[in-house]
């Protein structure tokens, strides 16, 4: 298991891009979370910005306090630092609800039909087909079945990135819209290329959409208990079990966020990437144990 | 102590030095796309030069003033009117109480700054009273202005002079064709040496979608990409990456057509390949580039760079001490 050394490179005077790997890897993904959390640690003067990212993470520098060489010399002692360490952290696993094949998404899907590769099925149906499920409804099982790691938070504010915690062949792929919307509901879950996404705000939009979840995860207000301590729910190595819910439920649980009485599910996990690796499907069980 | 917004303009925001530190988990930096117009219109009134003021993108708001005060405007040539009086720019003016605040068409740049003396006391959201509009948080109920808006104004903290300008050697230029200084690097790798020549060989021009994210340029021939399988996650076309972080300044090109420098609202990653990106030295001139205006892309390297940004930094020098 090895994704070989970092490619280093300048955002002219300001960041430096570290590429860990071309391809998407969880890999890839943990020597980036354990190379910005010991950077984070040491508390840099002049590190403004420290971005980890699926395969890769960036690093804004005020060059008048640290040179740009001694920046990105920093982040190589940091890479060889780590070498072969445990791949572990401690994070949460979070239930979130999602309501599948929505009206919201399935009216918007209708309206950019025209933009879709496949303008005579849904998004759900389309996805179904080329993953190679038999269903849309065994499509979903497998969407809601193993847990997703957040791998990246960005894009806009709050909007987390997931990949899916499962053998590569088990990965749905799917390609984004051809061109892409110009609007998307705010909490519409969605999937382009190999990752997940919770869309965080309205807006445009290119990846598949599958269903709508009634849990906000960004609150500028912060209203709900769970943004007490930021406006931003998610956190990149945050574990994320989606799990199924009908209309009925979804409308009790709007009901609940109206009212400020709406929580999550959220459990503490220690997560080790070699357990992982060696059976993800016994490791996955044992880390949704949490949820019970 | 307030000011009504009559007319909103075009695309007018609360702005001050931004909101560095939340970039992770995609809030980006805010505040004024010229910082260095930004502090000319705050220390000709006196006020930090980082405080709140409103940046008017390409149309001028008209405000009505509940209060005496002191303002300047700076950025882009945008005449400012007192009861239709036309007044100078980059000069602190002195505003009675029931004074209409107008401006004139931008002649020059697409960026205005107005500081008040005292500045716009907006609530500090994260560090900053930088507006972020996709967030819908900071600034003014997190969005640009609009009519009926009251603005509140702080407490001066110097007396400020009205009448006070400043020399022309040290204002923004604001020309019509820009050279545009860029560090190659990032996914440079990935465009042929045809297309490495021809993305700096050719004249760009800057499209009407330019905002506070970004800003597309047209009419450079396409890039063209070197051929490869693309990486597992990266998705299908040659310009995109496994999505990544993009650097403030960043340049990415979208099927290798129409190349998009961010700017200080950037989207914070995406799967799109970036070729480079603008040095932080002449950030402040992409904000002043209308659309049409034409840019040419200029190979620098570090250590030019660097002494860009010292440039820089020396002439804001200057300026604290002609505004001490």
């Amino acid at each position: 298991m090895s994704i070989g050394s970092a490619r280093y490179t300048f955002g002219a005077d300001e960041h430096v891009f570290v590429e860990l790997s071309e391809e998407m890897s969880l890999e890839a993904f943990f020597k980036g979370m354990a190379i910005t959390n010991a950077l984070a640690a040491r508390k840099v003067p002049g590190v403004t910005e420290i971005c980890p990212a699926n395969a890769s993470y960036q690093v804004r520098f005020d060059p008048d306090v640290i040179a740009p060489d001694a920046m990105l010399a920093l982040l190589q002692q940091l890479e060889s630092e780590l070498g072969n360490a445990s791949l572990e952290i401690a994070t949460r696993i979070i239930e979130v609800p999602v309501f599948y094949n929505d009206p919201w998404t399935h009216e918007t899907l209708m309206r950019f039909r025209e933009r879709h590769q496949d303008p005579t099925a849904t998004d759900l149906e389309y996805s179904a087909r080329v993953n190679g499920y038999a269903s849309v409804d065994a499509f979903i099982d497998a969407h809601a079945g193993s847990p997703w790691f957040v791998s990246m938070v960005g894009f806009v504010a709050g909007l987390p990135f997931l990949f899916q915690m499962v053998e590569r062949a088990k990965q749905i792929e799917t390609p984004k819209y051809l061109r892409p919307r110009t609007d998307t509901p705010k909490l519409t879950i969605g999937h382009g290329g190999c990752f997940g996404a919770i869309y965080s705000v309205r807006g445009a939009g290119g990846y598949q959409m599958y269903g709508i979840t009634p849990a906000p995860i960004f609150d500028p207000a912060q209203s709900l208990p769970y943004f007490k301590d930021f406006m931003c729910f998610f956190r990149p190595g945050d574990i994320v079990k989606y799990r199924r819910i009908d209309r009925a439920e979804y409308d009790a649980m709007v009901g609940q966020v109206e009212a400020g009485t709406f929580t999550l599910k959220i459990a503490p996990v220690q997560f080790s990437l070699a357990s992982f690796l060696a059976d993800p499907t016994a490791y996955n069980r044992s880390l949704m144990e949490a949820l019970r | 102590m307030s000011i009504e917004v009559l007319r909103p303009g075009l695309a007018t925001t609360v702005q001050d030095a931004g909101r560095p530190g939340y970039y992770n988990v995609g809030i980006p930096l805010s505040g004024a796309m010229d910082q260095y117009s930004l502090r000319v219109a705050n220390l000709l009134v006196g006020n930090d030069e980082t405080a709140a003021a409103l940046e008017c993108a390409l149309m001028g708001p008209e405000l009505r003033f509940h209060t005496d005060a002191v303002i300047a405007v700076a950025g882009s040539t945008m005449t400012p009117k007192f009861d239709g009086v036309a007044q100078a720019c980059n000069t602190a003016l002195a505003v009675r109480a029931g004074t209409v605040v107008s401006f004139d068409f931008m002649r020059a740049g697409a960026r205005a700054y107005v500081a008040i003396a005292g500045g716009i006391d907006v609530p500090v959201v994260l560090g900053s009273r930088s507006t972020y509009g996709l967030g819908a948080f900071g600034g003014f109920q997190g969005r640009k202005l609009a009519v009926g808006d009251r603005l509140p104004v702080g407490v001066p903290q110097r007396t400020p002079t009205p009448g006070r300008s400043v020399d022309a050697s040290l204002v923004m230029p604001l020309d019509k064709e820009v050279p545009l200084r860029v560090v190659p690097g990032l996914y440079f790798h990935r465009i042929t040496d045809a297309s490495a020549q021809t993305f700096f060989d050719d004249t760009w021009v800057i499209a009407p979608e330019a905002d506070r994210i970004g800003v597309r340029c047209r009419s450079g021939r396409p890039l063209e990409w070197r051929p490869r399988a693309q990486p597992f996650g990266a998705g299908s076309d040659p310009s995109n990456i496994v999505d990544a972080g993009y650097p403030y300044g960043s340049i990415q090109v979208p099927g290798g057509v129409e190349p998009i420098i961010l700017h200080r609202d950037a989207v914070s990653g995406g799967g799109y390949a970036m070729i480079g990106t603008v040095i932080s030295a002449d950030m402040d001139r992409i904000a002043q580039m209308q659309p049409n205006y034409k840019a040419r892309f200029v190979r620098v390297d570090m250590a030019q760079a660097l002494a860009a940004r010292a440039e820089r930094r020396a002439k804001l020098d200057r300026l604290r001490a002609a505004l001490a």
